[in-house]
């Protein structure tokens, strides 16, 4: 399927992942993800793989749990208010080292919220879900083409750190259609043969256990240093961002995901009107990438974190930037999606006030 | 009598700009053009949301009372057995997706039944899923099956947004040609962007899209 396809942001993700050889995913309905599930449902029997629709995200997240142990290439997907119901087996998983990959296509909350796109699950995501000490890979696609190539690297991701990974997206990125091309692109990494699993011993080898119990204190305090170590090979070697006429810009403007977009519309147009404005996107929420915060605003009076939530992300910002250049924050809340001249707005009210 | 066009397809495959747009077409000739939003499936873009701009044109919209409020449940407007009421008037149904929003349908087989209807069965080629005159028979099938209704015609619709060539357009016609004779339906409209005309396709099949929904 090398020619381009017109897809949706959900559907996207559900190709891209059997594309990369998923064959497992147990999910939940709940908008706005829904079209992976349905995507899954269709496609999974068709080429010998499993769609599991659970009772709940609960017993979805711990069939992953299991498929993973197993060794299979896993997903599941849900929408902000699921992912907190699952966030106790991504804990689980994290603390039995299991490769998975994770989908939130972030509604508005909290609680039930709202349907429509938002941010707010940004500290969840990079701080959070579930209970103890461990971090997740959390990536920000901010195109349908960009979740397809995204998809594909979080499953390497997943099995060469054996940690979950979770694509963080939004309501507007899963619901929006594009023109993408699936193409089959060889991984340069090397993932390693999964001598862990549970696939059974055969009599020919000791069995594998997969577990995250660990009573006595000095054993998991020896697992959770070596699990450390590995998250920081990750931060030192996997951290991504996109700088956009960030050389000469004097304003900075920094967004993930479809506020990225919306970021890049409002740079071109300071920049018509003679303000050098940039902008620093963040392609890997964690790590996130606080070196673009001192190396893309060397001429930065400013910096506008802009976001579909009340300011979660502007915290990492400031601890990025740790005084150097002022940092504040637009955002807009309850499922709003900020319009490029509420930017614009927001930017020259700064520049004003700094006069 | 009322003539009814119930417009069913893949999702995504254009169905809701198609019936905004043939809605506007009818309006040119038939005074009475209602327009009825049964998508039970997708909360998000929806013929509902162009209901201001058709209703300044004089046509009719009914939607679910829920449709724009974003709450999320699939509950059909009690209204909607007027349409099996009127008299002279065109009714454009924009159904939801796939067959799951085809079952729509199903409750009202038996109105259905005594009334002209025709079902277009929208097809982009360049949708997953549809790509091929297999998956695109196996969609008809199960529109079919869950709406307990027949298609009567295909919409050649293939596009990819706003990179739509030409050439894109007349490889969806070959495919929704070869459909056409397997299953001995005609190909009712092929879709086209304003402005354009296709040299392989009699003018009065050419059917330009005007895109009025809501575009990020």
């Amino acid at each position: 399927m090398a020619e381009k396809v017109l897809v949706k942001g959900n559907e996207a993700i559900a190709e891209a992942a059997i594309q990369a050889g998923c064959r497992y995913f147990f999910g939940y309905p709940i908008t706005p993800q829904t079209e992976i599930s349905a995507y899954m449902a269709k496609r999974m029997p068709k080429i010998g793989g499993v769609f599991l629709q659970a009772e709940s995200e609960v017993s979805a997240a711990n069939m992953v749990y299991g498929a993973a142990g197993a060794g299979a290439r896993v997903m599941t997907s849900s929408s902000s208010p699921g992912i907190s119901l699952k966030a106790e087996a991504i804990s689980y998983m994290a603390g039995a080292d299991l490769p998975c990959v994770v989908i939130n296509v972030v509604r508005a909350g909290p609680g039930l919220g709202g349907i429509q796109p938002a941010q707010s699950d940004y500290f969840q995501a990079t701080k959070g879900h579930g209970h103890g000490d461990y971090r997740l890979i959390v990536l920000a696609p901010s195109s349908v083409q960009e979740i397809v190539d995204m998809t594909a690297e979080a499953f390497d991701l997943a099995d060469i750190y054996r940690t979950p990974v979770m694509i963080l997206a939004d309501g507007m990125l899963g619901q929006m259609m594009e023109p993408v091309v699936f193409e089959k692109k060889e991984s340069k990494r090397v993932i390693p043969e999964k001598t862990w699993a549970t696939t059974g011993t055969e009599m020919k080898r000791e069995h594998n256990v997969i577990n995250s119990l660990y009573i006595e204190p000095n054993t998991l305090e020896k697992l959770v240093l070596e699990r450390y170590e590995r998250y920081k090979r990750i931060e030192e070697t996997e951290c991504k961002y996109e700088a956009y006429k960030t050389e000469d810009a004097e304003f900075i403007l920094t967004g993930y995901g479809s506020v990225a977009r919306i970021c890049k519309n409002a740079v071109d147009a300071l920049r018509e009107q003679g303000i050098k404005a940039g902008l620093i996107r963040p392609i890997t929420l964690w790590p996130f990438p606080s070196d673009a915060y001192i190396n893309e605003t060397k001429n930065a009076k400013a910096i506008l974190t802009v976001e579909m939530s009340m300011g979660q992300m502007v915290e990492d910002v400031k601890l990025s930037v740790n005084g150097k250049v002022p940092v504040h924050f637009f955002g807009r809340t309850g499922g709003n999606i900020p319009y490029p001249n509420e930017v614009i707005e927001a930017v020259k009210k700064i520049i004003g006030g700094d006069k | 009598m009322s003539q009814i066009y119930i417009i069913t397809g893949h999702y995504g495959s254009g169905k809701t700009e198609f019936s905004v747009n043939f809605a506007l077409s009818l309006k040119e000739k038939h005074d009475n053009v209602m327009l009825v939003d049964l998508d039970i499936v997708n909360p998000y873009f929806r013929s509902h949301d162009a209901k201001e701009m058709l209703e300044q044109a004089g046509i009719t919209v009914m939607a679910p009372h829920y449709a724009g409020t974003n709450v999320d449940i699939p509950v059909l407007p009690p209204e909607i057995m007027r349409i099996f009421e009127e008299k002279d008037a065109c009714i454009v149904l924009d159904v939801g997706g796939d067959d799951d929003g085809a079952i729509a349908l199903g409750r009202y087989k038996q109105y259905f039944d005594k009334v002209n209807y025709e079902m277009y069965l929208v097809v982009n080629t360049r949708r997953p899923l549809t790509s091929t005159p297999e998956e695109i028979i196996e969609m008809k099938e199960n529109i079919e099956i869950a709406s307990r209704l027949t298609v009567t015609g295909f919409i050649s619709d293939t596009n990819l947004a706003d990179e739509t060539t030409e050439e894109i357009i007349m490889e969806g016609v070959s495919v929704t040609d070869e459909v056409s004779s397997a299953t001995s339906l005609p190909v009712v409209y092929v879709c086209t962007q304003p402005g354009m005309t296709l040299s392989g396709v009699p003018s009065e099949k050419q059917f330009p899209i005007t895109r009025h929904l809501l575009k990020i």
